[in-house]
């Protein structure tokens, strides 16, 4: 149960060698031990996980998880859920890519839409079913400001974070009235593997600073933040550009 | 026949305690009567099954996550009031403020009343609730000659505290995990007046307040409590307004109230609506209005005659208060420590003005001997309540106060808990065990089953 501070006392993270979802599981480990089931591709990576968060105290499970293949996936959160009720669960797994590539190459770009977009609906189809059973229950949804307002330097990118803001927006409507909450986040650019190479945006963050952010929305059970916070000012700046001075913009 | 209005009335409901922490949602029944109620728990599935009453606890122990919980205020059927012998057997959804407005023509008072009228009696039961008389009259389940439970396998039982000590003390304090109380026998006590002949006293600081406590003063009340200043962080820290008394014999009344002296005297101002935001209960407003508690009470007030809203339910005046605290809600954290651990009290209040955390409703009291039950909270020492709005570093800190209280033997109480560890509170109810084994006894699979049971690991 997460209790009336906001803490989980079990976790699954979708994408189980996310280092943002990795840091939110270590930000509530700092605290106090919990659950901790990581769902990903079986990899060196994954291990190496599990067992830093068994360091930190965590009991650790690992589940095989192919985002690709979506039959799969009300199997693997049935395997998830094997254990008992899960708390909070996180929608974590995403591919950046090459943003070029992915409007030009035809299988980058379906491999992109099919990972960001379709694998999450998925995912949060089964686990909407067995939150909505247990009655209780928070998913964190790792959307991106690039969802916001698509722009053209990454728009596959964007636009597959643009569907998968508008699922999570409406499965926490759709979800509330069983006593279950939906988280959607939106960074803006973060320090990570993913970014690695990457010219670091204005406001750039890190995992653990936004592990700071889902952890302070899941206690007050926000629908709906930005991190870091000013974010929010800036797209809703951004979000109301006319189209021919949003394309001269340096973004 | 009577099973279908509840089999009908089975809606899924989100719902939270009294704090808006921690929402779940579950199928609710509404029976009506105790048959209602027996076949609502047949059809219980793996989820479990829990009484709700006024959901005045603070956290999360009437609430049960995709299972079933019952709205047991559909119970409500007074069956009788014995004005000689002060006996009373009602249902267990009769809430405490309808019988004692039933009781008081009688010349017959709810021994036991909490910080609300607004609980049910099945609810004040299974909480073991207490009341600034603890130290005179004990608990509520002191006042308890007998139940009907239903069991999880079907039965109701009448048990008392001679035919079935072990499972009696096991449901007295059991937060309803030993099953379903449907009715009860309670012993309520023969007053003159519906008054209260009250003592007013103001403390400068911690050390006049304990001092004030400690003096042996307190056995000439049959009630008392202190509210304390738990903001202010120079010499004022822990000034307190005592407010102690007993209840009036006609005699003592002023000759106009002499003629009714058994009015039920509780008026209500307003019902708050749920317009507030989040932060409005910050250290500012919190220290206007504390100073104003305060300064309004005066510095010794002897004998004066105060109605039951003024002298013990201040909060009933405003109706769902706990809207002041916005949508993120606040927790309560009332524990107890022994008597001797006065240097303990003293740095636990000294953490909480320091901490940043800040609470107006902050009570201090003595508490008298405890009763049989395993899960019970009384016990005699020092017990402090303090409620803080939910907001970041609220968990560390009441880490701390857990780490704190422990250190002491003290404990914490279920009735407001929404947030410790399982281990910790293990830790604090060592007779846990003997409690568990009593409820394996009549409900192996745990049917009975709530949202803090699962969280506590109970």
């Amino acid at each position: 149960m997460i209790n009336a501070v906001g803490t989980p006392q079990s976790m699954l993270l979708l994408g189980g060698t996310s280092e943002i979802g990795l840091a939110i599981a270590e930000h509530y480990l700092a605290q106090a031990p919990i659950t901790v089931v990581l769902a990903a591709r079986p990899s060196p990576r994954l291990d190496e996980a599990a067992e830093r968060l068994r360091g930190l105290g965590a009991t650790v499970r690992t589940v095989a998880f192919d985002a690709l293949d979506t039959d799969s996936h009300p199997k693997v959160v049935d395997e998830a859920f094997a254990d008992g009720d899960i708390d909070l669960t996180v929608v974590a797994f995403g591919l950046l890519g090459d943003a070029e590539k992915a409007w030009q190459d035809h299988a980058t770009g379906v491999e992109l839409a099919k990972v960001n977009y379709t694998a999450p609906v998925s995912v949060g189809i089964a686990l909407a079913e067995r939150l909505r059973k247990q009655g209780h229950g928070a998913i964190v949804a790792l959307s991106s400001v690039a969802g916001e307002r698509v722009r053209r330097s990454n728009f596959v990118y964007g636009s597959t974070k643009a569907g998968f803001d508008g699922f999570f927006l409406g499965l926490g409507e759709a979800l509330r009235p069983h006593g279950v909450t939906v988280t959607v986040v939106r960074p803006g650019f973060v320090h990570s593997k993913m970014t690695t190479g990457l010219k670091p945006a204005p406001m750039a963050t890190t995992p653990a600073k936004v592990a700071e952010v889902v952890a302070a929305a899941v206690r007050g059970r926000k629908e709906l933040v930005w991190a870091p916070a000013p974010w929010r000012f800036v797209m809703s700046a951004l979000r109301h550009v006319p189209r021919p001075i949003f394309r001269k913009l340096p973004i | 026949m009577a099973t279908l209005g509840a089999v009908d009335s089975f809606e899924t409901r989100t719902l939270t305690g009294w704090g808006r922490t921690a929402p779940s949602s579950a199928l609710v029944a509404a029976p009506r009567t105790a048959e209602d109620v027996i076949a609502a728990v047949a059809r219980a599935d793996g989820r479990g099954v829990i009484a709700r009453g006024l959901g005045r606890s603070y956290g999360d122990p009437a609430q049960n996550a995709g299972g079933l919980v019952l709205d047991m205020t559909g119970l409500r059927r007074i069956h009788s009031i014995d004005a000689d012998s002060g006996l009373a057997v009602v249902d267990a959804g009769v809430d405490l403020d309808r019988l004692m407005r039933a009781a008081l023509p009688f010349g017959l008072w709810v021994p036991v009343l909490p910080g609300t009228r607004q609980v049910t009696v099945g609810g004040a039961i299974g909480c073991d609730i207490h009341g600034k008389n603890h130290h005179s009259a004990g608990s509520f389940g002191n006042h308890v000659l007998s139940m009907d439970l239903l069991t999880a396998d079907g039965q109701v039982r009448t048990i008392t505290p001679e035919n079935d000590p072990e499972l009696f003390w096991a449901t007295v304090g059991g937060m309803g995990l030993t099953g379903v109380i449907l009715r009860a026998t309670l012993r309520l006590k023969h007053v003159e007046s519906a008054y209260f002949v009250v003592d007013t006293d103001r403390t400068s600081d911690l050390d006049e307040t304990l001092a004030l406590f400690s003096d042996g003063s307190d056995a000439d009340y049959d009630y008392s409590m202190a509210w304390f200043d738990s903001i202010s962080t120079d010499g004022r820290l822990g000034r307190a307004v005592f407010s102690r008394g007993s209840l009036a014999t006609v005699d003592q009344l002023p000759v106009k109230k002499r003629r009714d002296p058994l009015r039920f005297d509780a008026p209500q101002l307003l019902t708050l609506p749920d317009v507030f935001p989040n932060g409005l209960a910050n250290r500012l407003t919190f220290r206007a209005l504390g100073e104003a508690w305060y300064r309004k009470a005066p510095r010794r007030g002897r004998g004066q005659i105060q109605n039951l809203t003024a002298f013990y339910h201040p909060l009933d005046l405003f109706g769902e208060w706990n809207r002041a605290y916005g949508t993120n809600g606040f927790l309560q954290y009332q524990f107890i420590i022994p008597f001797d651990e006065d240097v303990a009290l003293r740095h636990i209040v000294r953490r909480i003005a320091e901490s940043g955390h800040v609470s107006f409703l902050n009570v201090l009291k003595r508490m008298g001997e405890a009763n049989p039950a395993p899960l019970s909270f009384p016990r005699p020492g020092w017990t402090i309540t303090v409620d803080f709005p939910i907001r970041a570093g609220l968990r560390e800190f009441c880490d701390e106060l857990d780490e704190l209280v422990l250190a002491v033997g003290g404990r914490l109480y279920l009735a407001k808990e929404s947030r410790t560890a399982p281990e910790t509170f293990h830790r604090m109810y060592p007779r846990l065990d003997e409690w568990r084994k009593v409820r394996a006894s009549v409900d192996p699979d745990g049917l009975f089953t709530s949202d803090q049971s699962r969280r506590l690991g109970l």
